[in-house]
């Protein structure tokens, strides 16, 4: 009898993974995660607040969080007024844009492939690829800036497009997570296929790339981020001014030396900034159950 | 596959033919990937292990001399020991093992919420590791600027605790714990989606049992339960963190607008890669503390490995 009760009791206590609905044992999460979600939330309510605030709320003493006649003026300023360069605005977003899509893209076809072979073709070297490429998983770009440079230097990239978007193509969490995924593809419906008469290109693009959609969101994702976001690659490896991102000219609105001090600078930084963020954040919601079904086979065998 | 060397040359083209019809379509689909690999990271990795053993200042060749480099970085080089490498160590272990510990932590508490909700806060607790440098130094130095019109300032003043405005980004004492915190903030990540996700996979059944079998704690269940059903994303989450953590290293530079950051207050061991490389041209060296930073890296991943390694 008692037990019982314990048991009842233990019930109510721990409502487990994963409930079906509201329950009174997951109060105590609520009361915990919400300061902290309130803390990670500020920042990012500053983003789009700020890009909305007149001058006079930007200067404004006392500073105030909120914004309170929102205006378009600060976006209508960066597109309208000229960067110290004379490219305008629009060149830079263009870039960004074209840089975008295309090593998404590309990033897909790459990544794809190599994961398909990885996971499901034999081959002499593929063990000690895949190792490599975990290895890889450790990999701190910014480590080898320098190496980096005088190889791309090297191949006569500088200046160029491609360098914006070859670089990005070479990312080991990506291959890795698409392996993974690609992994749990019973070999049967592979083989059938082979006994069907299908070409590795027919089973790739037939069975492999419907199956894994979920992963090839994710690096969609990955790899957004990674090239949309990216400011460093037009410091370092573009002097043609109209060749370089949106993220690019975001840093140089920021930086002191470029006008920040100024009250268009600082409101066209403020719009830039939400610019920049946006996208991420509308990819990620449309996406994000692709990306939680992914990460469910993202384990790292040590 | 012994063959080839006595066979004639016949069979030979023959073993080439069937190792071109067995293995030539994987190594086709493998290779765009494995050459940029190759280009981008693998090559750039070697050479910048055969750099640190150069004098290199980008103009003439590279002249070999031994491990120099490395010596005078431990024993030569005053602002490496006396503030990089103090500064990486405090910055790695409270971001690395407590970035990754709260990751952990928010990752279980979500889970223990319905969908609706969790996915919610997820997403909010994901958003910031979405944002790019350059958007936040806009953010960051607005927040904590160092006049009265900071906002940290202004809110620090009307609740009296402070008297009069603080240079936050330009003081050497507050550097660093602004750099933590950011850091922090922006580190819920790949890692921690698939931390959430594990627990989330883990079947409840392996729960249940515990219960009959007289588990009574929350605390048991995450050790004896939920952690080792998934090592695997646990490590994953780990070497992510690590990577991150050590990623992290512009953020100093970025924060304080000069790169040394004040009084080397913020300066980390990326920071001091790019001012040897691309202030002072001393490539040759730049690249010996490219390599101590790599293997660092590797050196906490390998701990991680033996941590949560899934062959028992």
């Amino acid at each position: 009898m008692r037990y019982r009760f314990l048991r009842k009791l233990r019930g109510l206590r721990n409502s487990g993974i994963n409930p079906a609905g509201f329950h009174p044992s997951q109060i105590p999460f609520y009361l915990f995660l919400t300061p902290v979600v309130a803390f990670m939330l500020l920042p990012i309510i500053f983003i789009f607040s700020t890009a909305f605030k007149p001058a006079e709320e930007l200067f404004a003493y006392p500073p105030r969080f909120f914004v309170v006649n929102p205006t378009f003026k600060n976006f209508v300023d960066l597109f309208t007024l000229m960067s110290v360069s004379d490219v305008p605005v629009s060149r830079y977003l263009f870039n960004s844009v074209v840089v975008t899509v295309v090593s998404v893209a590309a990033s897909i076809v790459v990544s794809t492939t190599a994961a398909y072979a990885l996971s499901k073709k034999r081959f002499k070297l593929k063990k000690t690829l895949f190792a490599v490429n975990t290895v890889a998983l450790m990999f701190v770009p910014i480590a080898v800036t320098i190496p980096r440079f005088l190889i791309i230097a090297r191949l006569g990239l500088i200046d160029s497009f491609a360098v914006h978007i070859l670089p990005a193509l070479a990312m080991p969490v990506g291959l890795f997570l698409l392996k993974q995924f690609i992994d749990i593809i019973p070999d049967e419906i592979i083989e059938a296929a082979q006994i069907d008469g299908a070409s590795d290109v027919v089973i790739y693009w037939r069975i492999i790339l419907p199956m894994i959609k979920p992963a090839i969101a994710t690096i969609a994702i990955l790899t957004f981020q990674a090239t949309w976001n990216n400011a460093d690659t037009s410091a370092m490896y573009i002097n043609i001014e109209s060749l370089k991102t949106f993220a690019f000219y975001l840093s140089t609105l920021s930086s002191t030396t470029a006008g920040s001090n100024t009250v268009a600078g600082q409101g066209m930084a403020s719009a830039a900034a939400l610019i920049m963020f946006l996208p991420n954040l509308i990819i990620f919601i449309i996406l994000q159950s692709q990306v939680m079904s992914t990460m469910s086979h993202s384990g790292l065998k040590g | 596959m012994n063959t080839a060397l006595s066979a004639p040359s016949r069979q030979r083209t023959s073993t080439f033919h069937t190792w071109l019809h067995k293995e030539g379509s994987a190594y086709a689909f493998v290779f765009p990937y494995a050459l940029l690999f190759l280009v981008f990271i693998v090559i750039p990795v070697v050479a910048a292990a055969l750099l640190s053993l150069t004098y290199f200042d980008t103009i003439q060749f590279p002249r070999f001399i031994g491990l120099r480099n490395y010596i005078a970085l431990i024993t030569e080089d005053e602002i490496f020991m006396k503030y990089v490498l103090p500064n990486t160590i405090t910055f790695a272990v409270i971001v690395g093992p407590g970035g990754y510990m709260l990751s952990f932590l928010l990752a279980w508490m979500l889970a223990q919420l319905p969908r609706g909700p969790r996915t919610i806060l997820a997403l909010i607790l994901y958003s910031p590791s979405m944002t790019s440098g350059v958007t936040m130094a806009v953010v960051w130095q607005t927040l904590f600027s160092g006049d009265q019109n900071g906002y940290l300032n202004s809110f620090l003043l009307n609740l009296g605790v402070i008297q009069n405005p603080i240079q936050w980004l330009q003081s050497p004492q507050y550097l660093m714990p602004i750099m933590i915190v950011v850091t922090l903030w922006s580190s819920m990540g790949v890692g921690f989606l698939a931390m959430l996700a594990g627990i989330l996979e883990i079947n409840p059944e392996l729960y249940e049992a515990a219960a009959i079998d007289g588990m009574s704690s929350r605390w048991q269940e995450i050790f004896y339960i939920t952690i080792p059903s998934m090592k695997p994303q646990m490590l994953f989450g780990a070497v992510m963190s690590i990577v991150g953590t050590f990623q992290a290293g512009a953020i100093g530079v970025t924060l304080s607008g000069a790169n040394p950051t004040p009084q080397y207050a913020g300066q980390l061991i990326v920071n001091h890669i790019e001012d040897y490389g691309f202030l002072r041209y001393e490539m040759g060296y730049a690249a010996a503390i490219s390599v101590v930073l790599l293997l660092m890296v590797l050196f906490f991943s390998r701990l991680a490995n033996r941590l949560f390694s899934s062959e028992e």
